[in-house]
């Protein structure tokens, strides 16, 4: 893994490889003008150096100004990789090796928010894709759309995240790419990350496997991020502690999958929360997941927070949570798997699988009653009154 | 949550379910909650179901969203679209169809649409904006005219000039005296909105009970509120009494809030008229600005069409809004018409009769009962 770190951003670096064995023109010329030639031959030798405070256009046009941001943000950020750039990175597999691959695209706004920021959204999520498949991921492109104006030093700071967050999920960032586009045509960052992991011999989850009598496990609290986000849009006067769960998920999957191989299928819930993946299931599968609305976890801060906005904690999005349908007589060796890991204590048993009703998902309200629980209809719009 | 399981209390719901299958006693109601948010609270939690068969809920014309009729939105897409402007609507109302698309549509076309939780907020963005011309979009009932009312007197207390309104709410009495005066009035009472209420007071509704000989029970919002008031209802039908009872004591009093009436009687004046989507013109049912606040009013400051369209024939609102059709009786419920593509209103709130049956509602009782019956 550590070798496949070598290769990083491709591109600019290689002119200036070709330039350094320099042109031989000292012979005939005044030893003054060779020292000066001489000086500006080392100048260019030096690592380019970024002294903007604002990234403009010219730092996407590919010249020295590229160079100097893929050096002093993204190299000096990620790692540097020993030796040139290269064009792609080479991935190092075991033989028989299978691969996930998987890519999602990041435009959160605020781009920072209590919890995290876009750059620990870019690995997460790309990285929980990979884990929720039973991959362990291992590699990620990031590639970023930056709007002119951008500040270098809030650009340092989401890319420090990407690092923290790649370290923390145990993922490295082998290729990359940066392009800048005019003021106004982009919403200060976009972050794309593609992640490729690798999955472990037998290991197959699939929604084809989950059949009725199956429980539904749930690894933590819902709707952390969704309200964290928008809570620190500053629109809402509403003071609450509450941070995004963003978090590799991965760890929590491992975890799972040892204490229960019998596992069927798994989800990271995110845009659309725990509603929209049971019905995604429920819908492929032609049948009923039944929800006990008791046992859904949910943080006395973002039950009052949706109870105010007119929404529900099962639509909000989570960025640390899974999803995961296990056969019945493994859930309690499951929930405590899940539960003994960091992230995992809130982890709970949350409903069941059943053949009828099919194609939908069935609340069990705490109430006593039941209720249908439907796949949301555009954004989330907060209700009037 | 404090202040709200207290309400949600599956115990509690038990015994009155049963106090109400006793009162019921076989025999058949209908009782219609006028309040959406009530629809919605019915449906969210699955009240229906709990409900012996004979008891049945009739969902009225009290979803602010759902009254509006196509030619306001109309109205709205068109000062939304005139340069400059930065038009601001709570949230539900994005969705609404008018004869040629929603807000929402319009937002994608280039408006600056944009939703606010409050009419302060729009407020606010008109100050922080003075280039723009702010306009509110204000819809609701009561409910939601004593908080647009405060914003307009603050807008002309500090004399900010590039704010307007454009006016679009409703009273809640003239709708629910159309529904007692309709041929097809099947109901044996009603479940008074809550909200509203706690403005307006009790005192409105009397004649209800007086001239109509039905009883009126003001209800909450939460599950064990609706239950209770059910109960109120049937206790008042076992006696042969037709009353005006509030169940939502904890918020409403008799009298309602004088301040904010006093501040609506300043801000607002009724119209003549006003058209209701599906119910027809409904006189002095609506408010429009008064001529103090005339500077605000968006429909003097901006050329709206005005233009009245006909609702689309498939459509069956005003049945719904009516109670005289269940949601899915309608023709086109579920299959034309759906919360991705409504075609009336009722299918966009999830305070619409149709949107909460659809979202939440679509489940046969016996299937709900198997569900309910745990493995």
């Amino acid at each position: 893994m550590t070798a496949a770190r070598a290769p990083g951003p491709s591109t600019p670096g290689r002119t200036e490889q070709d330039d350094r064995s320099g042109p031989n023109r000292t012979r005939g010329v005044s030893s003054s003008e060779a020292a000066v030639l001489g000086r500006i031959e080392a100048f260019r030798r030096r690592r380019p150096r970024l002294k903007d405070d604002v990234v403009t256009l010219a730092h996407g046009a590919g010249g020295k100004a590229s160079a100097a941001l893929l050096d002093a943000v993204f190299l000096e950020g990620l790692g540097r990789p020993e030796g040139p750039l290269r064009d792609a990175a080479v991935l190092d597999l075991a033989p028989g090796e299978r691969l996930a691959f998987t890519t999602d695209s990041f435009v959160v706004s605020p781009r920072r928010f209590p919890g995290g920021s876009v750059g620990h959204l870019a690995v997460h999520g790309t990285v929980n894709d990979l884990a929720v498949m039973g991959a362990v991921p291992r590699w990620l492109s990031l590639a970023v759309v930056i709007e002119e104006g951008l500040s270098v030093a809030e650009l340092k700071e989401i890319v420090a995240d990407v690092a923290e967050a790649a370290d923390g999920a145990g993922v490295a960032v082998v290729t990359g790419d940066t392009k800048v586009v005019g003021a106004g045509a982009a919403d200060g960052i976009y972050l794309t990350t593609a992640g490729v992991g690798t999955v472990a011999p037998g290991v197959d989850l699939a929604a084809e496997s989950v059949r009725p009598g199956d429980v539904v496990l749930l690894s933590g609290t819902m709707g952390d991020h969704g309200i964290a986000v928008m809570l620190a849009r500053g629109d809402l006067d509403l003071e609450v502690e509450l941070c995004s769960d963003t978090a590799p998920v991965t760890p929590l999957v491992r975890a799972l999958l040892e204490a229960a191989p019998g596992t069927r299928w798994c989800r990271d819930p995110t845009r659309g929360g725990v509603a929209t993946v049971c019905n995604e299931l429920a819908r492929d599968r032609q049948l009923a997941v039944v929800l006990d609305e008791a046992a859904l976890p949910v943080r006395p801060a973002v039950a009052g927070a949706c109870e105010l906005l007119g929404l529900d904690p099962l639509y909000v999005a989570n960025e640390g949570k899974v999803l995961a349908v296990v056969p019945p007589e493994e859930a309690d060796a499951a929930l405590a798997a899940v539960r003994a890991e960091p992230g995992g204590a809130e982890a709970a048993l949350i409903g069941e699988i059943r053949a009828e009703p099919e194609g939908v998902v069935v609340l069990r309200t705490a109430f006593g009653s039941t209720r249908i629980v439907d796949m949301l209809v555009g954004d989330p719009l907060p209700r009037i009154c | 949550m404090r202040f709200v399981d207290e309400y949600r209390d599956p115990a509690a719901a038990r015994a009155l379910v049963r106090r109400i299958a006793t009162l019921s006693n076989g025999k058949r109601f209908a009782f219609m909650e006028v309040c959406g948010g009530h629809t919605h609270t019915i449906y969210r939690h699955g009240i229906e179901h709990l409900l012996p068969d004979g008891v049945e809920l009739v969902h009225g014309p009290g979803c602010p969203v759902c009254v509006i009729p196509m030619g306001r939105i109309d109205d709205a897409i068109a000062v939304a679209e005139q340069p400059g402007v930065l038009f601001t609507t709570f949230g539900d109302m994005m969705r609404v169809p008018g004869s040629s698309g929603s807000l929402l549509d319009a937002k994608a076309r280039g408006a600056d649409v944009r939703f606010v939780y409050s009419p302060l907020d729009a407020l606010r963005l008109a100050v922080d904006n003075p280039g723009r011309e702010v306009v509110f979009f204000a819809v609701g009932f009561e409910t939601t005219a004593p908080s647009t009312a405060v914003t307009l007197r603050r807008a002309k207390a500090e004399g900010v000039s590039n704010f307007s309104v454009f006016c679009n709410h409703v009273t809640i009495v003239p709708p629910i005296k159309a529904i007692l005066d309709s041929p097809d009035l099947r109901l044996d009472g009603f479940l008074g909105p809550g909200h509203v209420s706690t403005v307006i007071g009790q005192r409105p509704y009397r004649f209800v009970a007086e001239q109509y000989g039905k009883p009126l029970v003001t209800a909450g919002f939460e599950p064990l509120d609706i239950l209770q008031a059910v109960e109120m209802l049937l206790v008042q039908c076992a006696a042969g009494r037709a009353d005006v009872e509030n169940q939502y004591t904890r918020c409403v009093v008799e009298e309602g809030n004088p301040r904010a009436l006093a501040i609506m009687a300043e801000v607002f004046a009724l119209r003549p008229h006003f058209e209701w989507r599906g119910l027809g013109f409904i006189s002095q049912s609506a408010l429009r600005l008064a001529d103090a606040y005339a500077d605000f009013d968006a429909e003097r400051r901006f050329a709206v069409p005005g233009v009245r369209v006909a609702d689309p024939k498939a459509c069956q609102c005003g049945e719904v809004l009516k109670g005289v059709i269940k949601p899915w009786q309608c023709k086109v419920f579920g299959t034309a018409c759906t919360p991705e593509t409504p075609i009336g209103t009722c299918m966009v709130s999830s305070e619409g009769a149709c949107a909460a049956y659809y979202n939440f509602g679509r489940l046969h009782r016996e299937a709900a009962l198997s569900v309910g019956a745990r493995a």
